[in-house]
Order: structure tokens, then sequence, then C-alpha cells
């Protein structure tokens, strides 16, 4: 069997595609934002909650896609619940060059062990998208995707 | 470029193989099995060579100079010109007017053919399986100028319903535009019996033939189609070379498209007047050494008995259908009679993606995605699919590798 698909399509990946964490709708969000792969017609939606003091407090997304983007999504919801912005972008920075197989000095030595199981995408370049899919649209909520209050509250 | 192109009965898969030196090469240390012919096909050493010899001892600009080599690249780009005429049996060269695609021959009868004619309410009729290059252009008319799209669905195998079609057209409608076989599906569409049915009610038909062109055996005039697109890299030519045939009395009555060199009669500071068609359609310095390139394209397919290297295609496809309608686990979509031979399907539990990267492991290329047909995608109740399209070097023992990376993602993806 090929060693780096082996790698790519680790037990812990198919686990978080199969049965993704924090999947679902998340009411009270104040930000969200919709992704989109072009090339395969994946979308993903972000929600999360930003509290008072700036982190994280709940995240959840929904969407359908490949192993890769379904499994990636479902490990950045574990990993950026509780984190401040400030922290989850120094995640984000690390990660992405994690799977492009770029030095990635910022991370922590527990986010590094927890990120390894994607490393193996550095062999595959064309799924790198697939990958930080999920990472971008969270970007993109915190950037552009303020809910506003009565909207917030309505839905 | 060849002035008489001698056809060799029967089709020798094998030797046509060894035409394409790419197919010799390896991919992760596999050997390269090509099914992705329906993005793009690849190049027999005939085209790499026509274009590589004309670019060493003939080129120049064309319809220019006077000097020895702007005559004979002028003659080479003008001889390609008839070759294609002859491929899609024009009765006259005047009615081939090279573009950079299918994609922009198609723009280019939306742009000045149709758009002049659109009101408010004005239909177009297209059926759910175009590819985006015949549904865009035409979505420019309905955001522009109020024109109505008027979709035809498919059958659940993928084959057209005609009396849809027919139903479908009425007192406003402009134009219908159809593939001649689509990308996703295989389906092969009659174009005789549409452009019957058309022309019975005054309508004119556009055939987008990216992927007709290379596997049927296309004729104008026995269609008596107004409009047929085509395109150089599918059919085992150059990328950046197209062309559209349209009736003269179309191309006649036609406004320009791009403005530029070459497509003028005269210009002054106050007016400007068009060349006749071709010459007012081609606007700037055309891909040339590509008009080469697509003439020798069209020779080596001219070359071969057509027949035979369908049948070829028909079988590979066969052999494929069968052996996948045997795993439980995956749905093909597309099963009109007499389709083309492309393999579109879903595997249950594993998404394109994910399917087609196994299969380059295994040095096998297929397409996953929406193949730029999202609405058919939509009508199918499926985000992408896995495709894998045959061409005419394509063999059985592809096929067998193709289906042991089937079970191969099986097996790592799981159920």
């Amino acid at each position: 069997m090929d060693h780096s698909l082996r790698e790519l399509y680790q037990e812990v990946i198919l686990d978080h595609s199969r049965h993704p964490r924090h999947f679902g709708v998340l009411e009270n969000a104040t930000h969200k934002a919709e992704g989109y792969n072009p090339l395969c017609g994946d979308k993903v939606h972000v929600m999360l909650v930003l509290d008072k003091d700036g982190r994280v407090a709940d995240i959840r997304f929904t969407g359908k896609g490949c192993a890769i983007s379904q499994a990636s999504a479902s490990m950045m919801t574990e990993m950026l619940a509780g984190r401040t912005l400030a922290e989850a972008q120094k995640l984000m920075d690390g990660f992405i060059h994690l799977v492009k197989g770029e030095e990635a000095p910022g991370l922590s030595a527990d986010d590094r062990e927890h990120l390894d199981v994607m490393a193996g995408l550095s062999e595959f370049p064309m799924r790198v998208k697939c990958a930080t899919l999920a990472w971008h649209t969270f970007s993109n909520a915190i950037e552009e995707g303020a809910i506003a209050a009565a909207e917030g509250a309505a839905s | 470029m060849t002035a008489q192109v001698k056809i060799v009965p029967g089709f020798d898969a094998a030797k046509a193989r060894a035409d394409f030196p790419i197919l010799s090469r390896q991919v992760h240390g596999k050997p390269l099995v090509y099914l992705d012919s329906g993005a793009s096909a690849q190049k027999p050493r005939v085209v790499l060579d026509a274009m590589n010899e004309f670019a060493r001892t003939n080129y120049a600009n064309v319809h220019r100079g006077v000097h020895y080599l702007s005559g004979a690249a002028t003659d080479a780009y003008e001889a390609a010109r008839r070759t294609v005429q002859k491929f899609v049996n024009a009765a006259r060269e005047d009615e081939i007017v090279f573009t950079k695609g299918g994609t922009e021959a198609i723009n280019l009868v939306s742009y000045s053919f149709l758009a002049p004619a659109i009101h408010p309410g004005d239909e177009i009729v297209l059926s759910v399986m175009e590819h985006h290059s015949n549904i865009v252009p035409w979505h420019f008319l309905r955001e522009r100028q109020g024109a109505v799209l008027r979709w035809v669905d498919v059958r659940d195998d993928g084959s057209l319903d005609i009396e849809a079609l027919d139903a479908a057209i009425t007192p406003k409608t402009k134009l219908i535009a159809i593939t001649h076989m689509s990308n996703v599906l295989g389906t092969v569409t009659p174009l005789a019996e549409i452009v019957a049915r058309a022309h019975a009610k005054g309508v004119p038909v556009l055939a987008d033939g990216a992927q007709g062109a290379v596997h049927e055996i296309v004729d104008v005039q026995a269609l008596d189609i107004d409009f047929y697109a085509l395109t150089g890299h599918k059919l085992y030519g150059p990328t950046g070379i197209g062309a559209l045939y349209a009736k003269r009395k179309h191309l006649r009555a036609m406004r320009p498209f791009n403005g530029g060199g070459e497509m003028i009669r005269e210009v002054t500071r106050d007016i400007v007047t068009y060349a006749d068609p071709p010459a007012r359609f081609e606007a700037g310095t055309p891909p040339i050494i590509e008009a080469v390139g697509l003439a020798a394209a069209m020779d080596y397919l001219s070359g071969f008995d057509r027949a035979a290297v369908r049948a070829h295609e028909h079988d590979l496809y066969a052999y494929a259908r069968q052996a996948v309608g045997e795993l439980n686990w995956v749905r093909v979509i597309g099963d009109a009679p007499g389709k083309g031979a492309i393999l579109s399907f879903e595997a249950e539990g594993m998404h394109a993606h994910d399917v087609a990267t196994i299969l380059d492991r295994e040095g096998v290329a297929v397409r996953a995605g929406h193949h730029c047909a999202q609405v058919l995608m939509e009508r199918f109740g499926v985000a992408s699919t896995t495709r894998a399209s045959f061409g005419l070097y394509n063999n059985r023992s592809d096929v067998d590798t193709l289906l042991a990376g089937l079970t191969k993602a099986r097996e790592i993806l799981g159920s």
C-alpha cells in the first residue's frame, strides 16, 4: 500500500470526516461565513460566537465535501474553541505552513502534535486547498462576517 | 500539411497509442493511464512536429507583409481553415472563423449574432446538460437584455427528451443552444432531428461541439445546422485555437465582436468599415502556429477510419460500464443509448476528490468535480462526480487499472 496515501487517509482523519465534531448550526452566532471551493463545488459554513473578551466561545460548521475538507473543518472547530483571535490567527498560520510542508515555528508543541495527522498533505499539493477551506472561511467570518445584533437575536 | 488524407480501414489502437509520446511516461512511479481526454486530449507526435516545423521554417505574421515568409505563413493559416472546412464538411471556407477555443466561438455567436436581435422576453432554449461555456454567454443576454432561458430536461438515463425540447420552442424563441455530446453524461444529441424541428418553427440552432467534434463525424451541411463550435485541444490539437462554423448568411449579417487589426476594410478619423467574414471576426494576430497544429490534428484524426475509432471507444466504454456495474457501491450517471465514451459516477461514501487522489497515486488521471456543468449536477442531485473520459489511445488495460484503483479507494476510505 502506498505509504503517503495511508499517511493522508489515516484513521484519525477518516474518523473526523465520518463523525465531524461541532457539526451543525449555531443559532446565536456573532460571526459567520460561507466558503466555496469552485474546483470541486465543496461548500462549508462556519459559525461562531466571539465573546466580549475576544475569545471563540463556540464554533460550529456545516457543509459537504471530501474527507480532507470535512476532517480539517472538524479538527479546526475542536482546536479553535476557547482561543483568542490572536491565538487563532497564529494557529491558522502554523497550520497553513504545515500542510504545505513548510516550517511552522509559530505552533506550540501541543498544537503541532495535534495537527500532525494533517502533515501528510504536504505530499499532495493539489489537495491543500481542501484542507485550508474551513480555515479561510473562519478567517472571513471574523473579518467580514459580523452578524448585526438584531439579526443575531432574531435568528 | 497534407492535401489528401489517406484513410486506413479498421483501427489499430496499439499503433495509435504509440503516436502519443506522453503516454510512455510514468506518474508517481506508475505508468500513466490517461482518462481525462474530455478535459483535454493528449497530442500525437505529428501535431507537435507540425507546429515545431512550421515555427522553425515558415513562421511570420499573416495577411500583412509582402515578404516571402508572410506569404508562406498566410498560406499555411488559410490551408488550416480549409482543413477545418473539410473536417466539418462546410460548403465554403469563409464559413469557418478561427477562435481561441469553443468558449470564444459560442461567445461570438452570443455577442455578434444574438445580442442585436434580443428584446426583453425573447427566449433561448438550452438543455440542462450544457457546459458552462454554453450557458454563461446566454446568461449575459438574460442579465443585460432581459432574455429568458428555457431549460430542457434530460431523462433519468441522461438522454435528451426531444418532445420536451420541441415543446419548449415558442414564437419568442430566438435560438436553441445545445451540446452535441455531453461532457459529463456522454449523451449524444440527435442534432439532425433537433435542427429539423427548430427550422420548422424558424429557429436557428447552435451546437457546442467541444466533445462531439472529437468523437462523432460532423457534417454541417447534412445537419443543416446554423452554428457549430469546436475546440482544438480536446481534438488532439493545441490549446488556444478553436473554430466556429456558421452559415454564410449569418456571418455576413453579424456585427464584429473584437475590434482591431485585420478585421477592417477602412479606418478613418470618423468612420470604420469592416472586412468580410471570416476576417471580420478575427481581430488581431490570430493563433497561427496553433491553427497549423489544429489542422495537423484534424488530418491525423481523418487519417483513421473514424467509424472504427468510434467503435473502439464505444467498446472501451461498454467494457468499463459493465465492470463498474458489478460494483454495488458505484452509481453511474448517464446511460443514454448510443452515448459516447464518458463514464461519470459516484462512489458510495467516497467523495470524488478523494477517489481521484487515490487513483492519481496509481497513475490514473481522471476528473473529479462538477465538470463545469453545475446545472446538470443539480439535476442529478450530486455535488460532484468522478469522470473517466476515453480517447482513441486508451485500451482495456487502462480500464483494468481504473477498476483496481477504485477497489483500492474503497479499501482506504472504507464504506
